[in-house]
């Protein structure tokens, strides 16, 4: 009987903490994001706060969810309460509208740019000094060269990395679908390890010390860079490479039955004001306000960026044909080959 | 391991509630997931069911996973009778600690062993700095996924032999000897027939683990497509689609080896049991 009344007593210590809190009239929103948004919310959800009570509104608490993006995406459409959204590719919120209608489907027309409040791109990491000259993505199929990227299947971000590599060929002078597909299967012969996700890809450079470059958001880089010491990797960034735009919703089923539309809206427009973009741009993300970017200027080097939308036809189309069993990327890996 | 018949008293009453308990709980916990796995496979027709599980990258992965697996429980099988064994018979310093050491492959977060593993087999690790030269790789290889696969499946050995191991009296041991029996004729006919069935359990558990693992393999494994792809890791890849069908397809392929492998394992068992009596 001992495990059961202590388990009773734990419980009722719980429930008595938790009423009181439960009166006060405080909203609490989850923002179910993705795994290196960590560090820019914190800040932001402090800013919001303060920001909201200054407008009058009363006490809200905003709770973070991180993980892989699919992996939150199928959370959500699990049953997870998520009052709005931040993930890292606007294929996955596709998917909740799709998939559970939590969402109508031309969410992404409802925020400016493309309900992209913030951007990156892909950049490289190399080792202090870049031993080996790796300047740009035609570096990356020589063969003395080995580069650390994850697996699309399992990643978001690295999806992008592969579209990136993938555009960058498209774009060279005579370039085609053909010579695109030529130089992805080149890169990829190049790459040691695929992991699962673009963390696990990041410990895999730094700690273990494979391959010669790593493909990583650019926000990426600079947490990599900062905290593991300038005097060992550098950031290289490439002539060209993608528009990477990480989109946020409010997901309305959720609000309209919590009740928490009013503050989720304002939450994401909060994103999208100067102070909102000046926390984006001191994590290390691009801002699309053109005064806090030029502000920034010397944070973000120049690259000539393309997006998903007009080089590849958006991210279903994207998906369908890269992506998906079957699609581009398994033929690369195909058997024989 | 006798059973009461159903019909005759026993000391502890309330047959009817602890057999009802024992169903529910069995069905919430085990088969409620499990059915739900074979709708969600059911929404896939004959033949797509067919092309998922059988493409040659799924394929590839189950060669990687159960052969790794079916090494890992082998080289568990004899080392771990081995530290079993010396756990039992042996009075050394440290012992309780040594002891509370095999269950820490249990108790730690797999990711958190993953990391390790590669951390120490990596080319600039501890182990891996003097391997890497030789020529032996063990991070991001096969070998690697052997390696995890071999750590986290040590205490089940060890702890389903440990206690067979403690209640065969030494005394046998002496008569044997007394009879003329030499050290390994006393090992191979008197002690290991006692022990096999043990042994085999342990065997079987540190497979059906091996085969189940994902969070550890992940980070040594490099996860090449048809080289060191484990089939955990195509169900995970199948789910980022958010092909449910598919990946609960490729789960009911795993389950059903997993299970004809369990099977053949009590099978087994029963036959080295019978053998010994």
């Amino acid at each position: 009987m001992k495990p059961i009344k202590t388990i009773a007593a734990v419980a009722a210590a719980f429930l008595a903490l938790a009423a009181p809190l439960g009166a006060r009239a405080e909203v609490s929103l989850l923002n179910v994001s993705y795994d290196p948004t960590r560090e820019l919310y914190q800040d932001f959800n402090a800013a919001f706060a303060a920001y909201w009570k200054g407008k009058g509104g009363g006490p809200v608490t905003v709770k973070q969810s991180h993980g892989g993006s699919g992996k939150q995406a199928r959370a959500v459409i699990d049953g997870l309460e998520a009052d709005v959204v931040t993930l890292a590719l606007a294929y996955d919120i596709d998917e909740i509208a799709g998939k559970a209608k939590l969402i109508p489907a031309n969410w992404q027309k409802r925020l400016p740019h493309n309900s992209s409040p913030y951007t990156s791109t892909i950049v490289f990491l190399v080792r202090k000094g870049n031993p080996r000259n790796i300047r740009d993505w035609n570096d990356l199929i020589r063969s003395d060269v080995k580069v650390i990227t994850p697996n699309p299947k399992t990643s978001g971000g690295a999806r992008w990395n592969y579209l990136a590599a993938w555009g960058y060929a498209l774009k060279q002078k005579g370039g085609s679908e053909a010579t695109a597909r030529d130089f992805v299967t080149r890169l990829y012969k190049n790459v040691p390890v695929l992991d699962s996700g673009a963390r696990g890809s990041t410990t895999t450079f730094v700690q273990r010390g494979q391959g010669d470059v790593l493909l990583a958001w650019e926000n990426e880089a600079f947490l990599a860079v900062n905290e593991l010491g300038k005097d060992k990797f550098q950031i290289v960034v490439p002539s060209v490479s993608i528009l990477a735009e990480p989109p946020v919703t409010v997901v309305d089923k959720v609000v309209d039955r919590k009740g928490t539309r009013t503050v989720a809206e304002e939450y994401l427009k909060y994103l999208y004001t100067p102070s909102g973009q000046e926390i984006a741009a001191k994590n290390y993300y691009r801002p699309i306000d053109k005064k806090v970017a030029a502000k920034y200027a010397a944070f973000f080097p120049k690259v000539r960026l393309f997006t998903i939308d007009d080089t590849f036809g958006g991210w279903q189309a994207a998906q369908k044909k890269h992506f998906a069993d079957g699609g581009v990327f398994d033929q690369i890996y195909g058997p024989g080959k | 391991m006798a059973t009461r018949p159903i019909t005759r008293n026993t000391v502890i009453p309330g047959f009817g509630p602890a057999l009802g308990y024992t169903v529910f709980y069995l069905s919430l916990v085990v088969l409620l997931p499990l059915s739900a796995l074979a709708v969600k496979t059911a929404s896939l027709t004959w033949g797509e069911f067919l092309a998922t599980v059988a493409a040659p990258r799924v394929v590839a992965s189950y060669r990687v996973t159960f052969g790794a697996a079916l090494a890992a429980a082998g080289v568990n099988a004899v080392f771990g009778l081995l530290v079993a064994w010396v756990l039992v018979r042996y009075r050394l310093p440290g012992k309780r600690f040594i002891d509370a050491l095999v269950d820490l492959p249990f108790a730690l977060p797999t990711a958190v062993a993953g990391i390790t593993l590669s951390s120490v087999y990596a080319a600039n690790g501890w182990l891996g700095q003097f391997l890497e030269p030789r020529g032996i790789t063990v991070a991001f290889t096969p070998v690697g996924i052997f390696v995890a696969m071999t750590f986290i499946g040590l205490p089940f050995v060890v702890r389903t032999v440990q206690p067979v191991l403690e209640e065969l009296e030494e005394e046998v041991e002496e008569a044997a000897a007394c009879l003329g029996a030499t050290r390994w004729q006393t090992f191979r006919r008197v002690l290991f027939p006692e022990l096999l069935p043990a042994v085999l359990t342990g065997f079987a558990l540190a497979f059906a683990r091996g085969v189940g693992e994902y969070g550890s393999i992940i980070f040594i494994a490099g996860n090449m497509p048809m080289v060191s792809e484990i089939t955990p890791l195509l169900i995970i890849t199948k789910l980022e689609q958010y092909d449910y069908a598919g990946a609960t397809a490729i789960a009911t392929v795993m389950l059903f080896f997993s299970f004809l492998m369990l099977l053949a394992v009590n099978l087994l068992q029963k036959w080295s049991r019978r053998h010994a009596a």
